[in-house]
């Protein structure tokens, strides 16, 4: 029985994970098909539905909109505007903003009618907050910035796919091409300087001058190139397409069903909206068959959630595993099941979080980090198969824990890093080199994770040994603090391996791309630091002149060091590596710092006021012995 | 007796964490200097120089604070020879750190080296242009030439760290007496008065008309300090006036003595190739619908007269042109995008942290081995 439970917890947990992958019939309009159509934003061709989760995440840091959905907010915005504005979209969490706008501080989030009124203020404190320099701007001027921003891309959008006020957008597609011929004439009748038709001129030009503005402001670029087009990155805008029509050329079929799914959805006839949307999608097929297949792909990437999905699991198995470390004396047997199934989760987290990682690397064509978002994910990664390994090791729940741990922290941190928007920007000329990333970035990278993990281990080390007995218990022939110990140190001299290649790594790649081997650039400063630190460590270890817990002080602090190195070189604004300033980070480090400096202030406390070594103290060899439950490990 | 105390010192393993500690004190330290004082300057006063010092007050009087980063490199080396002198021997589970460790004693001479020998410098090419020289991106130099001969040009470059000590400047080319009487090493100019500026006190050229401000040395890595200097021009007889030179002034100014024509001018300071470059095309590429970019690159006509070399040749990101001992790469462009900016490296010893790092590496992974293997096995048994 106690067998079973571990594997029917996993099972439970898989299931869920599968059964998010069955799809029921939409009844309606076809939102979910609607939200796999390729466009191209950022440089690269993307789903709408990623389209409309970037936009959201920008300008309300959520995927959704209350209970609408990000591609049924994005149909909304761009076929039915005027009903989008009613909407709360916009985020504004400061109140000099919000009193500025003179709107209610009781919302979170606010409307674009409810800005309307104000937007001309806002544009020209805007331009005023722009000219301030980057580091030197207040909250409010940053938040600022940041709405003046949304409200951009909000306009943009609803400018992406027809002009303002359009409900049949069929029918004035009909009647812009009826109008071409006689209004063509008359422009070049007047070119001529011939008699012409002004009503005719006048009819095309309205028609025109209303298209200029899509083609100028659209967002997502909807229409793919011509089919002779020389290249398949040659997208254009809705306003783009129908401007060349009047030069001769064709309109896209794109945007003649694009139009079609338009007035459908503005008469509220789900039918016709998914007939022309079934057009499109097979004339995609016939000429645009990768893009197409591209932006299913992400799309189910999207639904899928990986990430999210992993999440979960990690902070279940994380209970269970602390449960498990705590009753580890009282009630071994539970504890040894509970120990067990939060392995199995760790397990299965790691597997779903794997797939994340490598399809998102299959989606981009690229080596597993490109920014600081990636690499939040791959060091959550890295720190869970470290803790796989530990517990495969050591089978005492510690790895469990410490894996399950770090992935869900990294993972939360790399979900608050997606606000920013295209997690799967295009790279910038200097990084765009896979080799480099394959080996610099992500050797450097699990450099950085395992340094955290080594400092994980501190913490546990420091928490246990204070506040319980468990430090002194038995696992096998050996205490659980001499496991944490052996643990610690084999961490260590990983994550001094890492750091210290994956840095000589990025020395080559400058001295191959800049021919300067090392240039003082923070970002490099920092791995340096990591590198050092760890080099100490091993040093003062072997030199005895540290024991088991001087060891764990020394790897909390190598928690400070490393998040200085990931995320605080990047707050300083300079230097090739900068990812610009990040206000609100900033607070979150000196909190992780702070927190990490008195944990080790903890760790310097007598032994005496340790649970772990007074009870052992007091009571002598009166350790419970677990040793039969716990499986053997090696001895020492 | 103290002999042995200061052996037993130099080789503690207690020292090299201690200077462990040190140097991550002095990089963080160095990171944070980066921000305030700009990327070269932080360089210079913590890594490149033995100790960091504090400046009490505007005096002069300076007072050591802590190590900077030759110190701690020096001290390092001498830790780890001598440790491995007296303490290690070259037994089988001890192979994997001799090797790591010499690597590391070969990175840390090779940077010394790079530091001491390596020379950087930068090209700037307009399309169509051609040039035989790099320019320097921090020193100044003034250029005094004899150009009475129009086919032969003599030329006495003095550079910037001469003009900044102000006084006489004499030359056996030169049949006078350069006199710095002010040097500026980053001005600004303007040709009508405006608050903060001052007459430029020049009696001949363009510097009469003009006005003339010190301003604080630039701190930013994209933008340089523009210097300015007046000076006298003092012959055996008299003076042949007292000029403005800057970098400002884009046109070389002339003058005359004992019959000759010399023109002066004060410019960055330069490097002459045995070679030519000419920019045929610069490209840079963006991501459609975007302003990010995707690509810069600059087509070449390398010319070389000695050798009749004539080739072309493509420099992009990540893909230097390595020749004659420098490497030219991509850094930057024009605004117009029909300019290119190369930045030139010479460094001789730019080979060594390759093999370094496959020393260390290797070290590393012997060591790794020779530990996990009889782990394992232990735990198999």
């Amino acid at each position: 029985m106690n067998k079973i439970i571990p594997w029917v917890v996993a099972a439970v947990f898989a299931a869920w994970v599968l059964s998010t992958l069955h799809e029921p019939p939409e009844p309606g309009f076809h939102t979910r098909d609607f939200g796999r159509l390729p466009a191209l934003l950022n440089g690269r061709v993307q789903p709408l539905d990623s389209v409309a989760r970037s936009t959201l995440l920008q300008i309300r840091e959520r995927q959704s909109v209350g209970d609408l959905g990000a591609t049924a907010w994005l149909m909304e915005t761009m076929m039915n505007p005027d009903a989008a504005d009613k909407l709360n979209v916009f985020r504004i969490d400061n109140f000099e903003l919000l009193n500025m706008l003179q709107l209610p501080e009781a919302q979170k989030y606010y409307s674009f009618s409810q800005i309307q009124p104000h937007l001309d203020d806002l544009t020209r404190e805007a331009q005023r907050a722009n000219d301030v320099e980057d580091a030197n701007r207040t909250a409010f001027q940053r938040q600022l910035l940041k709405l003046d921003n949304a409200l951009d891309i909000y306009q943009r959008l609803k400018l992406s796919l027809c002009p303002p006020g359009t409900t049949d957008f069929a029918g004035q597609l009909a009647a812009y091409e009826q109008a071409i011929p006689a209004g063509v004439a008359a422009a070049q009748a007047q070119e001529a300087k011939k008699t012409f038709d002004q009503a005719a001129l006048n009819r095309l030009l309205d028609f025109l001058s209303s298209y200029n503005d899509l083609a100028k402001y659209a967002y997502p670029l909807m229409v793919p190139p011509p089919t002779d087009a020389k290249s398949r990155a040659d997208w254009q805008n809705v306003g783009q397409n129908l401007m060349s029509v009047v030069h001769g050329n064709d309109f896209s079929p794109a945007v003649k069903d694009y139009a079609a799914m338009v007035t459908a959805y503005n008469q509220n006839q789900p039918a016709a909206f998914n007939q022309a949307l079934d057009d499109y999608r097979q004339w995609l097929g016939q000429w645009f068959a990768p893009e197409a297949r591209h932006g299913i792909q992400e799309f189910f990437f999207n639904d899928f959630a990986p990430f999210y999905k992993a999440m979960i699991i990690y902070v279940t198995a994380f209970l269970l595993a602390v449960i498990a470390l705590l009753t580890f004396a009282l009630m071994p047997k539970t504890s040894e099941v509970l120990r067990q199934s939060a392995f199995w989760l760790v397990v299965l987290g790691g597997i779903i979080h794997t797939f994340g990682l490598v399809f998102r690397m299959w989606l981009e064509g690229r080596p597993p980090v490109t920014n600081l978002y990636s690499s939040a994910i791959f060091i959550g990664w890295g720190c869970v198969i470290l803790g796989i390994i530990l517990e495969r090791v050591f089978a005492v729940g510690l790895g469990s824990a410490v894996a399950s741990f770090a992935g869900f922290v990294t993972l939360i941190i790399a979900h608050n890093l997606s606000m920013d928007g295209d997690t799967m920007e295009m790279l910038r000329a200097v990084l765009d080199t896979n080799f480099w990333l394959a080996t610099h970035v992500v050797v450097v990278t699990l450099g950085y994770a395992s340094t955290f993990m080594a400092g994980l281990l501190g913490v546990t080390y420091v928490l246990l040994g204070l506040f319980t007995p468990l430090l002194k218990y038995k696992s096998g022939n050996l205490e659980l603090g001499k496991v944490l110990a052996k643990m610690t140190y084999g961490i260590v001299c990983f994550a001094a391996l890492f750091s210290f290649t994956g840095t000589v790594l990025g020395g080559i790649w400058a001295d191959q791309s800049w021919g300067r081997f090392w240039g003082w650039d923070p970002k490099e400063n920092g791995a340096l630091i990591i590198v050092l630190w760890n080099a100490a460590i091993l040093h003062a270890r072997w030199g005895g002149m540290i024991r088991e817990r001087g060891l764990m002080n020394m790897v909390i602090f190598g928690n400070i060091v490393t998040s200085w190195s990931w995320f605080g070189v990047n707050m300083l604004g300079i230097g090739l590596h900068s990812y610009g300033f990040m206000a609100a980070a900033f607070w979150w480090l000196l909190a992780f710092v702070l927190s990490q400096i008195s944990l080790i202030g903890l760790g310097m406390l007598p032994t005496g006021m340790w649970r772990s070594f007074r009870s052992s103290a007091q009571s002598g060899t009166s350790d419970p012995s677990v040793s039969k439950t716990a499986p053997k490990t090696h001895p020492a | 007796m103290l002999l042995e105390r200061l052996i037993r010192f130099f080789t503690s393993l207690r020292l090299t964490v201690v200077l462990l500690v040190l140097s991550l004190l002095l990089v963080f330290a160095g990171t944070l200097g980066e921000v305030h004082l700009g990327l070269y300057k932080a360089q210079t006063e913590f890594f490149r120089s033995f100790f960091i010092y504090w400046h009490p007050g505007n005096g002069s009087g300076k007072i050591p604070v802590f190590p900077g980063g030759y110190l701690l490199g020096l001290a390092l080396l001498v830790n780890l020879v001598a440790a491995h002198v007296s303490r290690f021997n070259l037994t089988r589970d001890k192979i994997g750190l001799w090797i790591i460790h010499a690597g590391l004693i070969l990175l840390i001479l090779g940077q010394l080296a790079t530091d001491m020998f390596a020379v950087e410098s930068q090209m700037h090419l307009r399309e169509g242009q051609m040039k035989n020289y790099s320019e320097s991106d921090r020193m100044d130099e003034l250029a005094v030439s004899d150009i009475t001969d129009p086919k032969l040009e003599t030329v006495v470059a003095i550079p910037e760290r001469l003009l900044a000590k102000k006084g006489d400047i004499r030359n056996d080319q030169l049949p006078f007496i350069v006199r710095v009487k002010e040097f500026y090493p980053n001005s600004v100019l303007t040709t009508n008065a405006a608050p903060g500026y001052a007459r430029v006190n020049a009696t001949a050229g363009l510097g009469p008309t003009l006005w003339w401000e010190q301003v604080p040395r630039e701190t930013a890595m994209d933008r340089r300090d523009v210097p300015s200097a007046l000076i006298e021009i003092v012959t055996p007889q008299d003076s042949a006036g007292t000029w403005l030179a800057s970098e400002w002034l884009e046109q070389p100014q002339t003058f005359t003595v004992n019959g000759h024509t010399y023109s002066f001018q004060l410019r960055p300071e330069r490097y002459y190739l045995p070679f030519s470059l000419r920019l045929l095309r610069f490209h840079h590429d963006v991501y459609q619908g975007t302003d990010i970019p995707k690509n810069f690159s600059s087509q070449l006509l390398l010319n070389r007269p000695d050798t009749g070399e004539r080739r072309q040749v493509l420099i992009y990101m990540n893909n230097p042109l390595r020749y004659d001992g420098r490497t030219f790469y991509q850094a930057s462009f024009d605004q117009d995008n029909e300019g290119t900016v190369l930045q030139v490296v010479k460094n001789p010893g730019w080979l060594t942290p390759y093999l370094a790092c496959i020393l260390i590496a290797t070290g590393m992974v012997v060591q790794f081995l020779s530990h996990l293997v009889p782990f394992l096995r232990r735990r198999r048994s």
